[in-house]
């Protein structure tokens, strides 16, 4: 198609256009490389406190006080079990009410319903975790002691019931995708043998969907391991075991967040923090891988 | 059985069969509305947790509202005065947020959208993408602590605090810009193609201004979440307590979430500040939704004049 003399004008109009592409590439890379380098950073500035501290210590021991001056100890179980606490706690609460709600937005609300229902559930997730935080301590946690009778409502039930809240809007939007992409054949099939609306939504419309809202609830499941704020205000922060949904929480994220605003820096306390949060991104990370998987294993939709 | 004896036709004799049906499975339909009920319940408790929680934070929050709140200074330790500075902090922090997702974010669209072929790398993108969307807002809190902070030397600054912000909301900007892009029909391009320009001038010409509004409304969405997050400014920038505005991009800054949080859990007599506190809250609450509901009108808009 072209003449045999590919004049100087265009050779260089080319190359323009071969460097204008590989600019866009770098931008389309960045993920990557961000992604890989908060998982470096978090390594290089958190394995140096192994140095000091033994690796079974810091994933077996309870014990979490490394401000003492004589012994301090460097375990997370508590801080894990705290979080994974909470986090069940929130699926609770937000995994049937979640799924219930985009069950009924995909296949029973009118559109006009629809219309009113969405907008509300994307401001509710629009609200920031430290408002949600704050109405843990002025509203959830008072209710939650004059209920239980406790002398104060910061424990592990406010955390559960502020992370369910935050985690419904994501459950509630991915599984409604999940419901509302099972083909149309399979829902006439089952009406079509003389099941009702109901029937059909429970023993084949959901089935069908599961992949989905699974991918939805993990994903919920991963928000509520990861969120700092509601927790570190609404449940007690003390450092010491668990003991009941009743009693004051710290959680992974928590602890960072109150800690490493104090230590000095290049300490092993501040190494230790960031050890903790390099926990945390291998538990989110592989979750959010596998939801990933799950949501995406027919790739061909994508270029 | 009334409907039955107006309509003469053959749909009426189905309706009837149908009904007949109906009649013999009635316990089926007792649960066919039940379990409608209980969903529809479902649904609509969104609406009353929204309410509960707008209807405390504005019952409770209004009454301090007024022009000094707005426009002075806290003070005697933040038990008088208003909330000036945070107000601008956040404003200024969610600009440099701005200035750092938005072109990278609409750059990476672009490639991933026009440029990029099936691929491993591009798969691998992706993923990258959605990963770094479920990456906990406290490990980006850490990341700039590492990076920008002590790594780069930018120290606790709004730059630093803008700057993992903005990382923070790239994955929103990426895919809120994608989408947009991916609506501009494929004619678009290869009318302006046809005629010979070059792949930039057409994405540039014929592309990119129909993808704009959707970019904006995407951008706006992402930035709203920004404007709105303590932990990644915790250990960036934030700062306590301070008289005055940021002089600088190396300065610290008062923003509205970190304040809410230090005046309900750090200050000394949290009691006495929970009037501000709660008008902290409304305020936080109300430019958030501002910037949501900016981003639904130029999306209606879009959408009413473009099709």
């Amino acid at each position: 198609m072209k003449s045999s003399k590919i004049s100087r004008k265009d050779e260089i109009a080319k190359i323009k256009e071969k460097m204008i592409e590989l600019f866009f590439f770098a931008n389309g890379v960045l993920a990557i490389v961000v992604l890989i380098g908060i998982f470096y950073l978090l390594l290089s500035e958190g394995l140096p406190t192994f140095r000091e501290v033994s690796i079974k210590e810091f994933l077996t021991s309870t014990r979490w006080n490394p401000v003492s001056y004589s012994n301090p100890e460097y375990g997370i179980v508590g801080m894990i079990v705290s979080t994974l606490m909470v986090t069940f706690g929130s699926l609770i609460l937000s995994v049937p009410l979640g799924i219930a709600c985009a069950a009924y937005l995909a296949e029973v609300a009118k559109p006009k319903e629809r219309e009113i229902l969405k907008p509300i559930i994307e401001m509710l997730a629009s609200i920031p975790s430290v408002v949600i935080g704050f109405l843990g301590i002025v509203m959830v946690g008072p209710m939650i002691a004059r209920i239980f009778n406790l002398s104060n409502g910061l424990n592990a039930i406010n955390g559960s019931i502020l992370l369910g809240v935050m985690a419904l809007p994501t459950i509630i939007s991915i599984s409604e995708d999940a419901i509302s992409s099972v083909p149309e054949e399979y829902k006439q099939a089952s009406l079509a043998l003389g099941t009702n609306s109901w029937h059909t939504l429970i023993k084949v419309t959901l089935p069908a969907a599961l992949s989905g809202i699974t991918a939805a609830v993990m994903l919920g499941m991963g928000r509520a391991i990861g969120e700092t704020m509601a927790v570190l205000m609404a449940t007690g922060n003390a450092p010491a075991f668990p003991k009941s949904f009743f009693g004051s929480i710290r959680t992974l994220t928590a602890t960072i967040a109150i800690e490493l605003g104090e230590v000095p820096y290049n300490t092993t306390h501040y190494y230790s923090l960031f050890a903790v949060g390099a926990v945390l991104f291998v538990m989110t990370f592989m979750i959010n891988l596998v939801s990933d998987i799950v949501l995406h294993k027919y790739g061909e939709g994508e270029n | 059985m009334e409907k039955s004896e107006v309509n003469q036709d053959i749909n009426q004799q189905v309706e009837k069969e149908v009904n007949v049906g109906q009649v013999k499975m009635g316990s089926n339909d007792l649960k066919q509305k039940i379990g409608f009920a209980i969903l529809r319940l479902s649904s609509w408790i969104m609406l009353i947790i929204l309410a509960v929680i707008l209807y405390d934070i504005i019952t409770k929050g209004i009454g301090v509202i007024n022009l000094e709140f707005l426009t002075q200074s806290p003070r005697r330790g933040m038990t008088e005065g208003g909330i000036w500075p945070a107000i601008m902090g956040t404003v200024f922090v969610t600009m440099i947020t701005a200035i750092v997702s938005l072109p990278v974010g609409v750059f990476a669209a672009i490639y991933l959208n026009e440029y990029a072929r099936k691929g491993k790398i591009t798969r691998l993108i992706r993923m990258a993408i959605r990963n770094l969307a479920g990456v906990p807002s406290i490990v980006y809190g850490l990341f700039g602590l590492a990076l920008f902070v002590s790594g780069l030397g930018l120290g606790r600054s709004i730059l630093s605090a803008g700057l993992t912000l903005g990382l923070m909301t790239l994955p929103v900007t990426i895919t809120a810009s994608e989408e947009a892009l991916k609506a501009v029909p494929n004619s678009y391009r290869q009318g302006s193609l046809a005629l010979g320009v070059s792949k930039w001038y057409s994405i540039r010409t014929n592309v990119l201004p129909y993808a704009i509004p959707g970019i904006l409304t995407g951008g706006i969405l992402g930035l709203s979440r920004a404007a709105g997050e303590t932990a990644p400014i915790l250990f960036t920038g934030a700062a306590f307590s301070l008289p005055r505005l940021p002089s600088s991009l190396s300065s610290q800054f008062m923003a509205l979430p970190y304040h809410l949080y230090i005046l309900s859990t750090q200050h000394h007599s949290i009691e006495k500040v929970r009037p501000i506190a709660y008008g902290t809250a409304l305020v936080l609450i109300t430019l958030v939704l501002i910037m949501n509901l900016g981003a639904i009108l130029i999306r209606a808009k879009f959408r009413n004049s473009d099709r």
